[in-house]
């Protein structure tokens, strides 16, 4: 046992070693104990180094408010991970942890020279030095900033754990199991509802756990033993749930909260077993309890953020409930009664201990049991100053002044190896906040507590800013006791001993001798703010809150201000002389504690990441090597390569068979809806731009689908199955979105129409035959039906049999040559286009994917939305003012078709571009000029579609260019990188202008 | 997230719903009636009120029916859900 274990406790198993390394040094803590209990056991406060000034700092705290205690954990693998911190970091054998922000040691830290040039780098010095010259920004600022910026190391492996999520509903969560969530949990499971409680810690209790002394009791009991039996009973409830290190994450509207459980990161290494790290449960509770407690306030003084320095409270945490002493000469300054539970905890071990007290005395039984035992206090005095570069070793206390404004009287020197610091307490509202709710500000102990006029749900214990052990018990019964509708309960008539009263002499920032400028007071510890910094903000013009937080960066670390909020509060609202109350405070924001991205995406990593949508032929594709494109959620044949053929090799196979005899498409994943009703002409005379009314059953019909500001939103051919019944197809990634829009009107704006949708996508398989030998093919697979163009002619559909199973066969066409589609039930997809490339072997049918498919219209001329539009074309932008009817008196988008924007002729429309070195590619996306000698240079359009067409032999794009329409013949230039290529705009059909081909 | 009261399901979680814009805005019968900026009214302006609005909401995953929703948006509490065609509630 170290010198420092001063004593045992039943949290902390002394009989099991356990050893980790802290910056390359192996110590030895035990079981139960946290990282930061374990170096304080060993004497070591030391642990970082400050942000912005690089000081030395050392442990502060023993919770999730830990602002200095920051580590880099397993720092030599590929998942090493920053920014724990190590109060909160339960100790396991092999545990690797070191300090962060320091270079090349904490001992010796070359960014320590910021601290000795700090008056030359105050609050926005990044803003005011980093302005000028503007040419330093790129070669030296940035790099300089982006150096210096950042605290600890990212992994650099993905990340290899499990993570999960877990949904549950709920009647009461409860949150935060000390003594508040206790007594509310009891009541709750009690009275038969589905109660969970959630901890962060890995045990319950909170503070009352480790408080057995004669100051605190309940029913004549030691309130930490009494709490014992509490828990004990609690663990037998049924329907209680508890979840132990788990911590609220998050707090939405309507009772949905977040909340993290740690699974596996206290374990060994070699007993994790690759399980689950981390759980986020995402909850619906009917009815929350917030019982979160409150953080204990630092106080603000100069060098107040020495390696020893602590708040009161963690010091008597390491010592009553990890039995470790921070001091063997502890001194403890403060301004309220609980402060003198540290102190008496300490006598009664026999450790030395002095109380500083801003106050003037105080009649507590507390501060009187800390008197008899021999505690010596300095009352209505500060800390003036304190010494020791990586352990604090003395301080120099003054007394204050009357009104408390200044420090009268001799220095007095006291040395010390350990400074207790309490400045009252911090209800964490933070839940309370998240959830929307707004605050009260208290005067008497200058908090912000919750306010519940409007809230479905409670915040009971210190969080509602009850400190005293009988609010604390008697206002959570009562409280609990009405949320829940219950008359009585066990806690109706608790006997309680309570030792301290709610009395404290405020001062947010404490007096000097030294002037102002030359004191470090520090607010925010992690991000060096000081309280100089914030009067400079305020006397250069910042007045609200949210303004000085983010130019001081008070309160922007990853702690979030949880130990430096109020007190940047406290000396805005001096400063400006205004009350505090009325300030406001910053928004609480979830996280409260930061969250994993582990455990953010749980399982949906890697495939899981999104759904994947094969179509039933997929397996035939993969058997025939085929590179996949995702479209939308679709994984479609992109090309299938032969032997070691690349995308262009194949695509121009692929194209030039198509056109020359035969070539097969995959179109199962355009989408597909069924359309029947007795209006559904009329519907569709609505939604598409051309007229519907006359189409004849057994017709196909191309439609062009606009948004109601007339940009085209879909497109795709829809066929006439029967008097009153439409199969429409839409574009793959389009399909749930066209639904939902006439979903939209037919339920919203055309209540009157008789028309029913049906989503259909998967329902059906397609194989689309395309090239002049298809119909040779569709007449082996069909053999008693006409083919004939008379009796099967273009644009039409006729049901065909395959063996016994019933099929539509529609003659359409999305490449210009003949072409035949033939939808089957899914299930038989497979079998369907087996069957087709068997018959079409003799015709050496080929399998086509999407790139040779967007070249094959691409040479037709043939649109793609998505691609060739972007929501800010029009039909007539795309020269394709003959799919707008004249004669229908409505359809969507009509009336936007004349708006005064829509008709300027100079818009952008679509043409096609030829290179003027037909093997010259252009690239997709590049940017159109028309005049090099002008600066800036005028874009006037972009080219949206572009290949080399083998069946053309040559070089062809679409393009969007402003004015298009007037520019035939035009020559333009595509600016590239190295290169000015020519082109001249053309029309958009480069191939078989007449529609020879389709009746081939 | 929000506990939403689908008129037609009951109470489902936020995410199998989405929002579809102010509600009670009305196409014209007769576009081609108006003028631009008549149209432009109907097409383009929408309120952004802090306090109690008037929305539409589609139960996208679920029976995907539209319906509306009456919000106070500066405190996301639903005061009100009613069927398309329905009159909304009066304060």
């Amino acid at each position: 046992m170290t010198k420092y274990r001063v004593n045992k406790t039943k949290h902390v198993d002394q009989t099991k070693t356990v050893s980790f390394d802290f910056d390359g040094k192996s110590y030895h803590g035990f079981e139960g104990d946290t990282l930061a209990s374990a170096l304080l056991s060993n004497g070591v406060h030391l642990v970082g180094r400050s942000f912005k000034y690089h000081r030395p700092r050392g442990i502060m705290s023993s919770g999730s408010e830990e602002p200095n205690a920051i580590c880099q954990i397993n720092e030599d693998t590929d998942l090493t991970e920053p920014n724990v911190r190590a109060t909160e970091i339960e100790l396991y054998e092999g545990l690797k942890a070191s300090s962060q922000n320091c270079w090349p040691s904490v001992n010796f830290d070359i960014g320590g020279i910021n601290n000795f040039i700090s008056p030359f780098i105050p609050a926005g010095f990044y803003y005011k030095t980093f302005m000028w010259p503007k040419s330093f920004w790129k070669k030296i600022y940035e790099p300089l900033i982006r150096w210096s910026a950042g605290l600890g190391k990212s992994p650099t492996k993905p990340d290899p754990e499990l993570y999960d999520h877990k949904h549950v509903h709920c009647d009461v969560l409860i949150i935060g199991g000390g003594i508040s969530g206790i007594i509310a949990s009891k009541i709750a499971a009690k009275n038969n509802l589905k109660t969970i409680l959630i901890e962060d810690k890995n045990i319950l209790g909170g503070s009352t756990i480790f408080q057995k002394n004669e100051n605190y009791k309940i029913n004549d009991k030691y309130s930490g033993e009494w709490i014992d039996e509490e828990i004990a009973e609690l663990k037998k409830l049924n329907n209680l749930t508890i979840k132990t290190r788990t911590s609220l994450a998050a707090y939405h509207s309507y009772n949905y909260l977040l909340a993290k459980e740690n699974i596996s990161d206290h374990l060994p290494l070699d007993k994790k077993n690759g399980g689950i790290r981390q759980r986020l449960w995402k909850i619906r509770a009917d009815k929350v309890i917030v019982a979160t407690g409150a953080i204990e306030r630092p106080l603000v003084f100069n060098n107040n953020d020495r390696p020893g320095i602590m708040l009161s409270n963690s010091v008597k945490k390491y010592l009553d409930f990890y039995g470790v002493s921070c001091g063997f000469k502890n001194v403890i300054f403060t301004n309220n009664d609980s402060a003198y539970e540290t102190a008496v905890s300490l006598k009664e071990k026999g450790i030395s201990v002095e109380m500083i007290d801003i106050r003037k005395k105080s009649n507590s039984k507390i501060v009187k049991n800390a008197e008899q035992l021999g505690v010596k206090i300095y009352w209505n005095s500060t800390v003036v100053n304190t010494f020791g570069l990586r352990k604090i070793y003395s301080i120099e206390i003054m007394n204050l002044s009357e009104d408390g404004s200044n420090v009268v009287g001799n220095k007095i020197r006291i040395n010390c190896d350990c400074l207790g610091i309490s400045g009252g307490w911090t209800p964490m509202v933070h839940m309370h906040t998240q959830s929307g709710g707004k605050l009260d500000f208290r005067e008497i102990d200058q908090t912000f507590i919750p306010n519940e006029i409007d809230k479905n749900h409670i915040n009971v214990g210190s969080c509602n800013g009850d400190f005293e052990l009988e609010e604390i018990i008697n206002n959570t019964n009562k409280k609990v006791k009405n949320y829940l509708k219950v008359s009585e309960t066990e806690f109706d008539n608790t006997s309680i001993l309570n030792s301290k009263e709610l009395d404290k002499r405020n001062i947010w920032l404490l007096p000097n001798y030294i002037s102002e400028g030359k004191c470090k007071s520090f607010i925010d510890f992690q991000n060096d703010s000081t309280a100089k910094d914030i009067k400079l903000a305020l006397r250069e013009g910042f007045k609200s809150i949210e303004h000085v937080k983010r130019y001081t960066t008070t309160g922007m670390a990853t702690d979030q201000g949880k130990l430096s909020n109020m007190h940047a509060l406290g000396i805005i609202a001096d400063t400006a002389g205004v009350k505090m109350g009325t300030l406001g405070t910053t928004t609480f924001r979830p996280p409260f504690t930061p969250l994993t991205f582990g455990s953010i995406v749980g399982r949906s990593v890697g495939n899981f990441f999104d759904i994947i949508r094969k179509t039933s032929i997929h397996k035939w594709h993969i058997q025939n090597k085929a590179k996949f494109e995702n479209v939308g959620q679709w994984k479609r044949p992109w090309y299938y390569p032969i032997n070691d053929e690349d995308l262009h090799d194949a695509v121009q196979r692929e194209s030039k068979a198509a056109r020359d005899s035969a070539g097969i498409l995959d179109a199962s994943t355009l989408g597909k809806i069924d359309i029947q009703g007795t209006d559904a002409s009329e519907f569709l005379n609505r939604v598409y731009t051309n007229a519907w009314s006359k189409l004849g059953i057994g017709k196909c019909r191309y439609g062009l689908m606009l948004n109601e500001d007339g940009m085209v939103y879909d497109d795709g051919v829809t066929t006439r199955l029967g008097e009153n019944h439409y199969l429409m197809t839409t574009t793959t990634g389009g399909a749930a979105n066209v639904l939902s829009k006439l979903e939209d009107y037919l339920q919203t704006e055309w209540p009157e129409l008789d028309v029913y949708l049906t989503s259909v996508t998967d329902h059906y398989s397609t194989a689309s035959i395309c090239g002049p030998n298809s119909k040779k093919i569709l007449k082996k697979i069909f053999t008693d039906k006409d083919f004939s163009d008379d009796a099967f002619p273009h644009m039409s559909y006729q049901n065909g049999k395959i063996d016994e199973i019933n099929c539509r066969i529609m003659r359409i066409s999305f490449t210009g040559e003949l072409s035949y589609e033939i939808n089957i039930e899914s299930k038989y997809g497979k079998s369907l286009w087996e069957k087709c490339i068997e018959a079409g072997k003799e015709f050496k049918i080929t399998p086509y994917g999407t790139e040779t498919m967007h070249l094959l219209r691409a040479e037709k001329g043939f649109i793609i939305v998505g691609q060739d539009t972007d929501g800010t074309m029009t039909p007539i932008d795309l020269q394709m003012d003959w799919i707008v009817s004249k004669k229908k008196y409505d359809f969507i988008g009509k009336r936007s078709l004349y708006r005064s924007d829509t008709i300027r002729e100079d818009r952008k429309q679509l043409v096609g571009l030829l290179t003027d070195d037909p093997n010259e590619v252009l690239e997709e996306g590049a940017q159109i000029v028309s005049d090099m000698s002008k600066k800036p240079i005028e874009m006037i359009g972009h080219v949206t579609s572009s290949y080399f067409s083998p069946n053309l032999n040559k070089s062809i794009a679409l393009a969007v260019v402003k004015s298009g329409k007037k520019m035939s013949g035009q020559k333009l230039i595509v600016p590239m990188e190295n290169k000015n290529i020519n082109v001249t705009v053309s029309d958009s059909v480069f191939l078989d202008k007449e529609n020879k081909r389709i009746n081939a | 997230m929000f506990l939403i009261n689908c008129p037609y399901c009951g109470e489902r979680d936020q995410s199998e719903f989405s929002c579809g814009g102010e509600a009670h805005i009305i196409r014209p019968k007769q576009p081609t009636e108006l003028s631009d900026d008549q149209w432009a009214e109907y097409l383009f302006m929408r309120k952004n009120i802090k306090g109690v609005q008037f929305e539409r909401w589609n139960h996208a995953h679920g029976c995907r029916k539209w319906f509306n929703m009456v919000r106070d948006t500066s405190n996301d509490k639903i005061h009100a859900v009613y069927k398309m065609g329905e009159k909304p509630p009066v304060e």
